[in-house]
This record gives structure tokens, sequence and C-alpha cells, in this order.
């Protein structure tokens, strides 16, 4: 029977990669714990080296499975190298850390490889390996210290004892130990003494589990890896015990793999969803049929003795709904920690290569957000983390000069809030240079020399597009394509970032998030007799207009003094070439809209109220429309826009509202405007 | 009766071809009946703003936003009242669902192979890209519309770069 093995390739290229986000994790950890002890070897927990081992290990299994070779050839130098570590063969030392996670890389390239079906840096990856062999012969050669004089032994010896002890449910995972022993068998001459005492009576004795273990003397010139090799695939099932025969029994009860396993961390995986809720919304989903029954039944027989209780039904249903609502809602919801654990590796290599010391501390990393806001907010999350290191925190010799301690830290800091989740982006660095960005501004030609601007103001300044103000550049920050890409990215997921930054004491940079991207909070609007949902996010604020305040500068577009400012004032019937109820701009009302960086005043008939609303994309089955980021249902079942303020801002400068008015349902644009309207920042 | 003629000819020649027929300006036009997923009756729509006049606005079906074609207007045929017969052809293409205003359906019928033949080309005829070809039925016309070309959103943007009133972008 042949299984199409492609079908599982996603789940182990899944699998894998989160399996390398764990071993560059406890990497970490170990490499934390040499920089803490100072000394250049590392005493090495054997829960995190058996964290790493098995990660490496399942990886192996896997890409031999299905045939991914160079995966597996990689995985098993790693793990030969790993193996050793385990032992306590050898000690890891700072070096061999460092070219650990360097391995961790090469293994994610090649899968990464792998499932695009691109081809990996070769070169890198065989250099990686053979400083890895390298390593491995160094240790083999060495004789390590005189304490344990077996361990040399063990790796020249020709008399093996292994004792074999199977987990009573080995059978279930497809193994037998009897193939396992025939494969022994192959190695040398073997000597099998089999384990009866825990065999139940034969009542209770169960054919599907596995009750024996097994004492095996193997002579013959055999490697350890080979002899260990054979037992690769019930490694996670089995306890475990290879040693040479001059060693009698074992003297630490070495914790098995299977033990270990049950630490292994119960982190949600891709889109793997926990049972508490599948479950919670199978008991929501419960309670809506049975509101649902009684519903029914007082609709049977109705009178209007049982107005109250048809009230009261209705009532339960909207909690059910909302209930419904919330739980499925909560089936896409991934802790921050997803897009959180690529950052300590990043702080890592960063800190080394910029020479600086920095410690990175998380805290609310299981805060849950929607699966699409982590996949699109690691990218800017990893610029801003980027930025501190660069920008906000000092050599250690310049803080030090400041009276600070030498190591630097940046705090992460994630929280829900209302229906948003904020995250913090805290260092205790320098802070930011007012004069400095100032003069960076003037010199890019972004502002006037002679602007009078608010610390504030100035703060928001390196947000704008084309500004860096590292001296030189390099290849962590400076590029000068930074900070306006952050913020674009994050409010297009709907958020919002923002800067409190004290000079000496540090920089923090606040992202706010929505929880979902699939619920809008917005406030609805009405022009002539259409409905609009504008995002509360993009809203500022929304104002009577004084016609006073009206000017059309050299007869261009409209502007509308508000306070200091000049904001550009767009009918958004004449963009959408709608009848108004009025075109008089003293019935209707100014919403201030902000977007990127641009602020402009929305001309609406009225306002109807503020509501969530369930995004519906409009290019699903017809196509993006400018001026409209997506489509809604409202309560009556009908559908209303949802308004994209760039776009409209977009729409307006390309003067697409005036220019043509002859279609059939266009009403005669009221205002004749120039193409171009002023940008005022 | 439109039900029993379905089930009639459930089991095609293989050289034949099922059709839904629906009239337009009083010409008979058909397109082919696996694209076509229901029809309904005429709903409240809400327009989409800068877009051509044919598009008649979207429409929620059952949770879903639906783009609507009049194809009186897209045709540049005069546009007519709404009345009881007026319906709404909602037709699946590919997993993309639009609907098309129609003056009414008519029928479902077979064509064969033999039976169509490609629509003559003659000077300033437009909208010809749309018409996959003609077909003699009881003695009249039929014009066999390709479907799939007309709610194609690259053949909509092409239409509104051409149309006088497009929003230029």
């Amino acid at each position: 029977m042949a299984i199409d093995m492609r079908q599982f390739h996603q789940t182990f290229f899944e699998e894998s990669l989160e399996g390398l986000t764990v071993m560059e994790a406890e990497l970490l950890h170990l490499e934390r714990a040499a920089c803490a002890s100072g000394q250049d070897t590392v005493y090495a927990d054997s829960e995190i080296l058996n964290t790493i081992f098995r990660s490496a290990h399942s990886i192996k299994g896997g890409s031999s499975t299905f045939g991914f070779g160079d995966v597996a050839a990689f995985a098993h130098v790693l793990e030969s190298r790993l193996d050793a570590l385990r032992d306590r063969r050898s000690q890891p030392s700072q070096r061999v850390v460092g070219l650990l996670l360097l391995s961790v890389d090469c293994l994610r390239s090649l899968i990464v490889a792998a499932k695009t079906g691109k081809e990996a840096d070769r070169n890198a990856i065989e250099a990686v390996r053979v400083q890895l062999e390298k390593l491995e012969s160094e240790n083999t050669a060495l004789p390590v210290t005189g304490k344990t004089p077996t361990q040399v032994e063990a790796l020249t010896t020709t008399h093996w004892h292994i004792l074999f002890r199977p987990n009573p449910r080995m059978f279930h995972t497809g193994n037998d130990p009897l193939r396992i022993l025939r494969e022994l068998a192959g190695l040398g001459k073997l000597k099998t003494t089999a384990d009866v005492s825990g065999l139940p009576s034969w009542e209770q004795l169960n054919p599907e589990e596995c009750y024996l273990s097994w004492n095996v003397e193997l002579v013959g010139s055999t490697a350890r890896e080979a002899v260990a090799d054979v037992f690769s695939w019930v490694l996670d099932d089995c306890c475990l015990e290879i040693a040479p025969k001059t060693m009698l029994a074992p003297t630490l009860s070495q914790r098995t793999v299977a033990e270990a396993v049950a630490f292994m961390d119960t982190n949600a995986g891709t889109l793997r969803v926990n049972v508490p809720k599948i479950d919670g919304l199978i008991n929501t989903v419960g309670e809506l049929v049975i509101t649902q029954t009684m519903l029914s039944q007082i609709a049977t027989n109705f009178s209007f003795d049982n107005l109250s209780r048809l009230f009261a039904g209705i009532a339960q249903l909207e909690r059910n709904t909302r209930e419904l609502q919330e739980s499925v809602m909560r089936i896409r919801m991934l802790p921050l920690s997803f897009a959180f654990n690529r950052l300590p590796r990043l702080v890592h290599d960063m800190s080394q290569k910029l020479g600086k010391k920095v410690e990175l501390i998380v805290h609310g990393e299981q805060t849950e957000i929607d699966k699409t806001v982590i996949d699109r907010l690691i990218d800017p999350l990893l610029h801003l983390v980027r930025n501190c290191l660069g920008h906000g925190i000092e050599p250690p010799a310049e803080r030090i000069a400041a009276g600070k301690p030498e190591t630097g830290i940046i705090e992460l800091k994630a929280y829900q809030k209302g229906g948003n989740v904020a995250i913090e982006i805290r260092d205790d660095g320098r802070g930011m240079q007012h004069e400095r960005i100032f003069a960076k501004a003037v010199e890019r030609g972004l502002i006037s020399a002679e602007a009078k601007l608010s610390p504030e103001e100035i703060s928001e300044m390196i947000f704008l597009p084309g500004f860096s103000t590292a001296e030189t550049v390099t290849d962590v920050s400076g590029r000068g394509v930074g900070m306006d890409i952050v913020r674009n990215n994050i409010r297009s997921l709907g958020g919002s970032v923002e800067i409190a930054s004290q000079p000496g004491r540090g920089t923090c940079f606040i992202v706010r998030l929505p929880l979902t991207l699939a619920i809008l909070d917005g406030l609805s609007v009405q022009v002539g007799i259409h409905t609009y949902i504008l995002p509360l996010v993009s809203i500022v604020e929304s104002v009577r207009i004084r016609p006073e305040q009206v000017s059309r500068p050299a007869g261009g577009a409209e502007l509308y003094g508000l306070r200091k400012e000049y904001l550009p004032l767009l009918r958004l019937y004449e963009l959408f070439r709608i009848e108004p109820r009025s075109a008089d701009l003293t019935q209707g009302l100014l919403v201030i809209v902000e977007a990127d960086g641009k602020k402009a005043g929305l001309y609406v008939d009225d306002l109807l109220g503020q509501q969530q609303v369930v995004i519906k994309s409009l290019a699903t089955h017809y196509r993006k429309v400018e001026g409209i980021s997506a489509a809604t249902i409202l309560g009556d079942g009908s559908v209303a826009m949802i308004l994209d303020v760039t776009g409209l801002i977009r729409l307006a400068h390309s003067g697409a509202g005036h220019s043509v008015s002859n279609g059939s349902d266009a009403p005669p644009a009221t205002v004749a405007a120039s193409a171009a309207a002023p940008t005022i920042n | 009766m439109e039900t029993a003629r379905v089930l009639d000819h459930r089991i095609l020649p293989a050289n034949e071809e099922q059709f839904l027929t629906f009239r337009l300006d009083g010409q008979e036009y058909g397109i082919a009946i696996l694209k076509v997923q229901e029809i309904k009756g005429w709903d409240k729509m809400t327009p989409i703003p800068n877009s051509p006049p044919y598009v008649k606005g979207v429409l929620n079906l059952r949770g879903v936003i639906v783009p609507v074609f009049d194809l009186r207007l897209r045709f540049g045929l005069p546009e007519a009242a709404r009345d009881a017969f007026t319906v709404i052809i909602v037709v699946n293409i590919g997993g993309r669902l639009a609907g098309i205003v129609v003056d009414a359906v008519s029928d479902v019928i077979n064509i064969g192979a033999e039976q169509q033949c490609a629509a003559p080309a003659y000077e300033g005829q437009q909208n010809r890209e749309f018409i996959k070809g003609l077909a003699q039925v009881d003695g009249k016309l039929l014009i066999l519309l390709d479907i799939d070309r007309m709610v194609n959103p690259e053949t909509l943007d092409k239409a509104e770069a051409a149309a006088p009133t497009a929003v230029a972008l």
C-alpha cells in the first residue's frame, strides 16, 4: 500500500521549525548560564540538554522518513555532537554553544529549502558541518579529565552492556523490541537475557503491552553511535542504558527520555487549538441550541402572557451569540510568545556584534492575539528591538561613565487593555536625542531649521520616511527604511505606535494592536441614504463646521482651519459621487481623520453611532476599491462599506472625485477643485 | 416544470450542454448551467462608490458579499424598470461569486455542438468578447454568453479603463 507521504510534509516542516525554535531558546539558556558564571565551560543542566537533543532527534527521524536526506545527514552530525554533551563526555564551552546555534541556523535553512524547493547555501552548511565533526574528533582524541576514565574507554570499547527497558506502550507506536534485538545481533555477538519480572499474572496480562526488559551484551568493534542508532526509533519509548562492559550497574539513574517528554513545553502550535478552547466552543453551542429550543417553544404557543419570557429568551440568545463569537475568535488566538521567542536570538547575536551587553526581559508573553496579527507583527517587533539595541543601549564604557550598570536592559511587556493588546518595548539606554533628530530632519529637508517643535513632535519625526540618525549604516540599523515602515505595518494591522522617551533614561515604544483583524471597532456615518463605517483608530475627533474656517486658497482644494492646523476638507459625497443630504457644510459634521501621518477632515451628513463590525473582504468576489478597505453586514442585513482613510486621501489628491462627472448616476460635482490638494503635516 | 425537464436530461449525450436561458431587452441569451449557483429575486443592494454604472452594488448573500452586475447596462442596452420578473442569477466561477441582473429567466435547454456556431464578426460590434457563440433553438436565435469573461475582475478593470466614467487611478 502506497501512502502519499507528501500529505505529512507540511506537518513535518512546521514541527521541525518549532523544534528548532525550542533548541535555539535552550541553547541561549546555556549561553546565558555561561555568561553568568563567568566561566568558559558551563555546567549544563541535563534537562536542557535533553530538550535540545530531543528536538534534533525528531528532526533527524522525521527527515529521514520523509526522504530529506541532507536534513537528516546534518541532523545526524548535530545529534551525535549533542549526544556527547548529554553523556557528559565533554562540557559545552561557549564556542561549542555558538557552533550549535550556527548549526540550528543551518538546519533551519535546510528545512526551509526543502519546504520551498529552493537551494540552501551548501557551502556555508558544509563549513558548519565540518566544524561540528572536527569538534567531535577533538573531543574523542582528548582524554577529557581524569575523573571519569571510563568515558574515554566508552568510545573505543568493543564490549557493550545494554540495558533496554521498553515502555509498556511501545507496541502502540508500531515498534517491536524483537526487531531491534535482531538488528543489534547484526552488529556483533549478542548475549541476551530477558527480565521477566515485570510480567503480570495471566488474567491481568494485556497482549498489547510490553512487560519485558532485556540485558544485552554485545561483543564486536562497534562505535557507540552505531549501537545507539539501532534504538533511534524507540528512544522516546524506552529506558535505555548503553555502557561499556567495565561499568557495572549504572551509577546514576539517568532520567529517561520518556520521562523528560512530560516536561516538553505545552505551547500551542501553529494553529493547533488546545482542547479547552474547543470544549468552550462546544459548551456555547450547546447553550445556543437550548435557547433556540426555548424560543421555538415560546413561538409555537405564543400568547401575550409569554412576552416577558420571549424577551428573556432573546436576551439569552444575545448572550449566547456573543459568547459563541468570543469562543470562535479565541480559536484564532495565539500567545504572543510566538512573536517574542524570535527576540532572544536577535538580542544575543546583535549585542555580540555591537559589543554591547544587553539583557532581554519579557513579560506577558502569554497574552493572546489573533494569529494573523502575530504573523505580521514579527517584523515590526524585530525592528523595534533592533532599534533599541542599535540606538538606545549605549556601549558598556558609555554606560559606566553615565553611572549606569554595564548591562543594558531591554524590557518587553505585553498586556491586554480593553479590546486592544499593548506591547511596550522599553530600554534603559540614552533615550531620544532630540537635538540630533532635529538636526537630521533639517539636513534631510524634512523640516525647516526655524521650525519650533515640541519634544513629542520631534520624537514623532523618526517615523517619517527616509529618516535615520545612525552615523554609519550598519546591518543593525541606519538604512533609513525603518520606523516609517514599522508604523505603516502596525497601522495596516489597525494598531498604533507611540514613543515616550527620557534623555539618559531610556525610550519606550508602545505598540497597540486590535485583538483581532476579523472585527473592527467602527463609527457608522451617514452620507445621503448611505451608511459607511469609519474605523475608530483613524478618527481623531469630530467637529461642527464653522463656515468662516473654510478657505480655498487660490481656488484650489478646500481647507479647514482647525486650531493652528489647516486640513484638507474632503467631502465624502464628492469623492464617492453620491447624493448628500445637504451640500451645506453647516448641516453636517466634519470628522477629523488621520492615516499615515496625514490628517484630513471628512465631511459627512451625520454620525450614527459606534459599533463593532465583522470585516468582509470585497476582493474575494469583486476587487479592491479605492477608498474602501472592506465591507461589512449591518444589523438589518444590508451591506455597508468600511472606509479606508489612506485611500480616501489618495482619492482626493488624484482628483478622481471631481475630474469626471458624466456618469449617469453621479451627481454633478458642486465644487470644481484642482487635482493637487496641499498636504499639511 | 423546469425541474422535470432538467431531470429528463440528466444524462446528457456526450456532445450536448445544458444552458440556462434568460431574456434581456427582448433577446434570449444562454449561460452554461454548471456556472449557475442560484437564482434569486431582486434584493436591496449597496452601491460601490466610483464603480461603472453596470456594477449595481453588492448584495448580502447569506453572509457573503457578492457583487451584482446589470447585464443590460453592461451591454449598453437601455436600463429597464424592475418588475416581478426581474431576477438576479448568481453564478459561481471557480469559487468567485457574482450576481447578474436579467429581465427574466426562461428555460433550461440542451444544446448540441451541431446547433452552435461562432458569432459573425461585423463592424463596430461591442462586447463581442463576451459572446461564446450563437445557437438556433426552435427557429429562434439564442446568444450563448461566456460568463467567465464577463465577471472576471481583469475584464472588469479593462472595461473600466475604457469606460468614460472610469476612475483613473
